[in-house]
């Protein structure tokens, strides 16, 4: 059996980074990013990237801070507003953006992945999005052609990995992780926990090993909040219906 | 007097009904939650990937690993499940989910709803919202009657790029209610102070009252 196994985001991603890539970033907003993983490819330089991730992180946490750098040419991405740097280098002409729906852009991943190269869908008939596709009439309504979408590189995040690649995720930090990392020519697992092969629950797995080349456990993980929402304590003895 | 944005949303709740999946946009929408009725329990869906959202975590117990579509920190329920985005747009796509409350920037009388993109400004992109109004049984969007400029905001056609077209079911403004189907529209409450004389002056698409 191949040795999945790194030592470290860098040692990871060995080989398979070249200049003009494109790389799938799972995540959503900064919830479920492979940060190791991404902190690795802004320290190596690759340059001309084509990124696929729902959001493009913050000024500077995430995939923001590959912005920084100039490294990425063009996002794919289904909202990105919480970027004041990506608008700047947006409305500069420095950065290229495609904007698909954000369940359009999850199916276009999970067909890549599944070797299906396009799909018809009811999400964006009559708007910007269906413009220069292929529009068909099932059953009286009308869909829009979307194609499946592949990678070059997959980075994902999961809790609780083992050797053989086997992926369990948290809550939801599993997004777009499970589709990515079957879309990717090459996947590269970052886990908060290496495990013993044998101990995660057969039934349990979300993304089966074979959809994973490499796996490390991330040095650290920051976990940064985006909006940090809470109740005040005193609450806690009742006016439980509030919910918001 | 016209409605609150609290007065809103509390008019939206009544849409809900016992057993339904509802998901809730940011802003107006995400107040509907504190105003499910009496006896109706409905389940949230949260398009990152939830079933069941619970309220907000008491201060120190945010998990960075459990947000809503907003990334604001929530908690789960006893009920509550997680999936990957694939499966929460099965839902969505698929019609699995019985209502969809959002905000709007412009509503046409045939239904046609623009949310996302003001052209010549940021872009900050569609999210789910064009899976939702495509996808979702029912579409009620919530919504201010006018722009600050006091320009109305339910039009003959929308001006704005569509998130969708023909998609919206009811309206809802700090005026008024409106029923959408069929290319027409039916006006069928009027606010709490707002009268009819200042809802047509403020309205471009034409309706029908059925008060």
């Amino acid at each position: 059996m191949a040795d999945k196994v790194r030592k470290a985001a860098a040692d990871a991603l060995k080989g398979v980074l070249f200049d003009g890539m494109t790389i799938m970033a799972g995540g959503f907003g900064l919830c479920g990013i492979p940060e190791n993983l991404i902190a690795a490819i802004r320290d190596a330089g690759t340059k001309n990237l084509t990124v696929v991730s729902n959001n493009c992180g913050i000024d500077d946490f995430g995939l923001g801070i590959l912005l920084a750098g100039g490294q990425i040419k063009k996002m794919i991405s289904s909202y990105v507003g919480e970027n004041k740097l990506f608008a700047e280098l947006y409305l500069s002409g420095k950065l290229e953006l495609e904007f698909n729906p954000q369940g359009t852009l999850a199916e276009r991943i999970r067909a890549g992945g599944a070797g299906i190269p396009a799909f018809f869908t009811k999400t964006g008939v009559g708007t910007l999005v269906a413009e220069g596709k292929e529009v068909r009439e099932f059953d009286g309504e009308l869909y829009v052609m979307e194609r499946g979408l592949k990678a070059d590189l997959s980075i994902v995040k999961a809790w609780k990995g083992d050797a053989e690649g086997n992926l369990i995720y948290r809550k939801t930090a599993r997004n777009f992780n499970p589709m990515m990392a079957t879309a990717g020519a090459v996947t590269v697992a970052e886990v908060e926990e290496l495990v013993p092969v044998g101990s995660l629950d057969k039934d349990e797995i979300h993304t089966p090993g074979i959809f994973v080349d490499r796996i490390f456990q991330g040095a650290e993980f920051e976990k940064r909040i985006e909006q940090l929402t809470v109740r005040p304590r005193a609450e806690k003895m009742g006016a439980e219906k509030e919910l918001v | 007097m016209a409605w609150t944005r609290n007065d809103m949303a509390a008019r939206a709740a009544k849409e809900l009904r016992d057993g339904f999946y509802v998901n809730l946009g940011i802003g107006i929408p995400t107040l509907v939650a504190n105003y499910i009725p009496a006896g109706v329990s409905v389940t949230l869906q949260s398009e990152n990937g939830m079933l069941g959202m619970g309220p907000f975590p008491y201060e120190g117990e945010a998990d960075p690993d459990l947000i809503n579509a907003g990334k604001q920190t929530i908690t789960e329920l006893p009920a509550s499940c997680y999936f990957s985005s694939a499966d929460s747009f099965a839902m969505i796509r698929g019609g699995h989910i019985n209502l969809s409350i959002l905000g709007g920037m412009q509503v046409a009388e045939n239904g046609d709803l623009a949310n996302w993109m003001v052209p010549g400004k940021m872009v900050k992109g569609m999210g789910g919202a064009m899976d939702l109004v495509a996808g979702v049984k029912r579409v009620v969007v919530v919504m201010e009657h006018t722009e600050k400029s006091g320009a109305p905001k339910l039009l003959k056609r929308c001006s704005l790029p569509l998130t969708g077209a023909g998609v919206v079911d009811l309206l809802i403004t700090d005026l008024a209610v409106f029923e959408i189907g069929g290319g027409a529209v039916r006006l069928t409450e009027l606010a709490t102070g707002a009268t009819l004389d200042e809802v047509k002056a403020k309205t471009e698409a034409e309706f029908a009252v059925a008060l």
